[in-house]
């Protein structure tokens, strides 16, 4: 308690305002939002006491938008105007998914984004977004009384930056300020109040109703790191109520099919129940009226199931291994996700790191209680500097494009955001004025194999000789995980930048996809890597020794020493057309290619290196020319 | 309702109010916002308005608004020193949470 001190009438000082800040948890069937009341974070109801809003917008006929609850009923009447789970196609192209998965009229919108056509027009993933965040804002600043600061918005740990971005983008059309976009792990890890302990290593499982994702946070000083990530996209709560649904069908005989929905929701009754008790009666009627009721225990569910939990096991261990981590290690997991209420799964967590798992916050409010924590303290309302700073990762490594299609990785996969690396390039031909820069994303060594995120060019670099320009590129990665480059020419200080908003980013099974590809394609990449590599070498001496023929060739050489360079440099040449040519040979015709190549390469070079002394003593002639030894020590 | 201080606090307001040069009392409001909700202001009083509530304890008169009286009936006022600190502190039995700054409560 402070203490006062007695004002002049009308100067009391006015106490420091508490500036309202909430954390949403932006789900992708359920959004939530909370806030700090009295010091106790607080997930915000809506006037009906609701703590979930569905994440589902329906576009009526009369021009009315509704939200939540309201929209969800209209899914069965309208479902081609009742848009739930836009978080799955937000930042991402049309090319990323079978437009026929998705119950709607999916149709690509500048060719780089996808919308869903609604009688209102088509709506754009962000926009749908948006008005799921602006339904939590208007609740917000019912709840508190006031308007918001800003808010703290939880995206999955594998959101990639086009992910990152269009939420960002759909905060600001919902007239929130982002504070910061936080991974969802990290939130609920702040929820338990790890972050005040001293240091450790954490698990954190989540397994929600679509969707797998498991995070290993460091904490160390205060400072949140997540040091991995690994998950399934498509595994969930729901996969569990459609075997009990597919069990029932089975059992209880005929045609289900016209009941889909009906049997879903028992299931998942009845799978619900179980978490409480051993055995319940899980019960469904068809639409012919009869009512068809089985007993259903635990034992039976878990034998369901069990294949499912040990899924999830799987990323789990990968997750460790890329942590460098025994299961022994961790000192704690933190349960995220209504479906970890079902016992099996805490037992399975509880067995593989030989600990009880932490439990003692709803793993259905986890995450937006530990965003609202974060916005609290970002909006300022936490004196002092135990404000915590939250650490993430990048999912896959970025880099940039080089001469024969290489990628050099600037900022290595699983590197801490925010950060910032440099790196130096120089040109790569006589006179150089611009440099094309081409940002990419993956683990993969050649370019074509990993997503390209941006280009940009880089001009009025004075000409120079090859290898002379000094161009440092920088590559910068904000908390909110977002990538700008900028490239400078040291010299003349010449500049030019880009903002990466990628047109669009990666799935989280993309991402995976790309990792187990560049892991089970090191050695093919390292091949081709390497002729690549020949490659520039060779076509880097062509191109030195044609400038250097045409300059001093005709005085410096005889004919016959000029016709046995040429000789040279057109099997070098004929050699280059070749590799161009055989871009998908098999591993050893590669490494033959590349024997070759270096080869004739290096008869190139041994050919043309008594012209090259030639031309050195030519030069230091010229410079000496009519000077003394005098002047030279002088 | 009504509010009171402590005797150490009747000394200091005394003491203020003779280094001011005058003055009628000591008027104690409540103002919304703060960290909380609410917050406590103290100030000298001049003249006593029309929504004023005036109050005697330990002979010195303090002033309150009608408005915030509610929230602050039943608070004494006491004058402590902690550390190098010293000022007036709010016994509040109205407040269910004051926020971590202490500046300010919730009821």
């Amino acid at each position: 308690m402070a203490l006062l001190q007695i004002a002049e009438p009308g100067r009391a000082a006015a106490p420091h305002q508490h500036r309202l800040a909430v954390g949403i948890d932006l789900g992708t069937t359920n959004s939530l939002v909370a806030a700090l009341r009295s010091g106790v974070p607080t997930v915000l109801p809506d006037a009906e006491d609701r703590l979930l809003l569905p994440s589902v917008v329906h576009y009526g006929p009369d021009g009315l938008v509704s939200v939540g609850h309201e929209a969800r009923q209209h899914a069965g009447a309208d479902p081609l105007n009742t848009i739930a789970s836009a978080k799955r196609l937000i930042g991402r192209g049309p090319d990323e998914f079978a437009a026929d998965s998705l119950p709607y009229a999916i149709e690509p919108l500048s060719g780089m984004a996808v919308g869903i056509r609604t009688r209102a027009g088509v709506k754009s993933p962000v926009e749908i977004g948006a008005q799921v965040l602006r339904a939590l804002k208007e609740r917000a600043e019912a709840a508190l009384g006031g308007a918001l600061v800003g808010a703290v918005i939880t995206v999955p740990a594998y959101f990639d930056d086009a992910q990152r971005q269009a939420t960002k983008d759909a905060a600001a059309l919902a007239g929130l300020n982002v504070l910061r976009l936080l991974n969802e792990p990290t939130a609920a890890a702040v929820a338990y109040g790890l972050e005040s302990a001293a240091e450790g290593t954490y698990v954190v499982y989540d397994l929600g109703g679509g969707t797998f994702d498991v995070s290993i946070l460091r904490l160390a000083r205060g400072v949140f790191e997540v040091v991995a990530t690994a998950g399934d996209a498509a595994l969930g709560g729901d996969d569990f109520d459609h075997r009990l649904a597919a069990w029932f069908a089975a059992s209880a005989g005929g045609d289900w099919q016209p009941n889909l929905g009906a049997l879903r929701a028992a299931a998942r009754a009845a799978k619900e129940a179980l978490t409480q008790q051993d055995r319940v009666l899980m019960q469904c009627r068809r639409s012919d009226g009869s009512v068809h009721s089985l007993a259903v225990d635990r034992a039976l569910f878990d034998d369901l199931t069990q294949d499912l939990i040990q899924r999830t096991l799987a990323p789990v261990r990968r997750a460790l291994r890329d942590a460098r981590l025994s299961a022994g290690e961790v000192d704690g997991v933190v349960l995220v996700g209504g479906s970890t209420r079902m016992p099996r799964v805490r037992d399975a967590v509880a067995q593989l790191f030989g600990r009880e798992p932490y439990t003692g916050v709803d793993p259905d409010l986890a995450v937006a209680l530990g965003a609202a924590i974060q916005a609290d303290q970002l909006a300022g309302n936490r004196a002092g500097d135990d404000g915590l700073l939250l650490l993430d990762v990048n999912p896959l490594s970025l880099g940039l494009e080089t001469m024969g299609g290489l990628v050099e990785k600037i900022i290595p996969r699983n590197s801490t955001l925010p950060t910032a690396r440099a790196q130096e390039f120089t040109t790569f031909k006589d006179g150089q004025t611009a440099m094309a820069l081409h940002v990419v994303q993956g683990e993969r060594e050649l370019v074509g194999q990993c997503r390209s995120l941006a280009r940009f060019t880089l001009r009025g670099i004075p000409p120079m000789v090859a290898g002379a320009a000094r161009i440092r590129v920088t590559f910068q990665i904000d908390a909110d995980g977002l990538l700008s480059v900028s490239a400078m020419e040291q010299s003349t200080g010449v500049q030019s930048q880009i903002e990466v908003k990628p047109s669009y980013g990666l799935a989280p099974e993309v991402v995976g996809e790309m990792l187990r590809d560049a892991l089970d394609s090191a050695h093919t990449d390292a091949a081709s890597r390497m002729v690549r590599e020949a490659e520039i070498d060779a076509r880097r001496l062509l191109d030195a020794t044609d400038a250097a023929l045409r300059e001093d060739g005709a005085t410096l050489l005889l004919a016959a020493e000029q016709f046995q360079i040429l000789r040279a440099m057109q099997e070098v040449a004929d050699l280059l057309e070749q590799c161009a040519q055989n871009e998908g040979s098999t591993l050893a015709e590669q490494r033959e290619l590349r024997s070759v190549l270096r080869r004739s390469t290096d008869a190139l070079n041994r050919i043309t290196t008594p012209f090259a002394a030639r031309r050195m003593d030519a030069r230091v002639r010229t410079v000496l020319a009519g000077r003394t030894v005098d002047h030279i020590a002088a | 309702m009504s509010i009171s201080v402590t005797p150490r606090a009747a000394a200091q307001i005394r003491k203020a109010l003779g280094k001011r040069g005058g003055g009628l009392g000591l008027r104690v409001a409540v103002r919304t916002s703060g960290c909380s909700g609410y917050a406590y202001a103290l100030e000298f009083a001049d003249a006593l308005s029309a929504d004023d509530q005036a109050f005697e304890s330990e002979g010195v008169q303090l002033l309150v608004d009608v408005q915030s009286l509610p929230l602050i009936a039943g608070t004494q006022l006491d004058w402590v020193r902690e550390g190098l600190n010293e000022g007036f502190k709010f016994n509040n039995p109205n407040a269910s949470n004051t926020c971590g700054c202490g500046e300010s409560f919730a009821v």
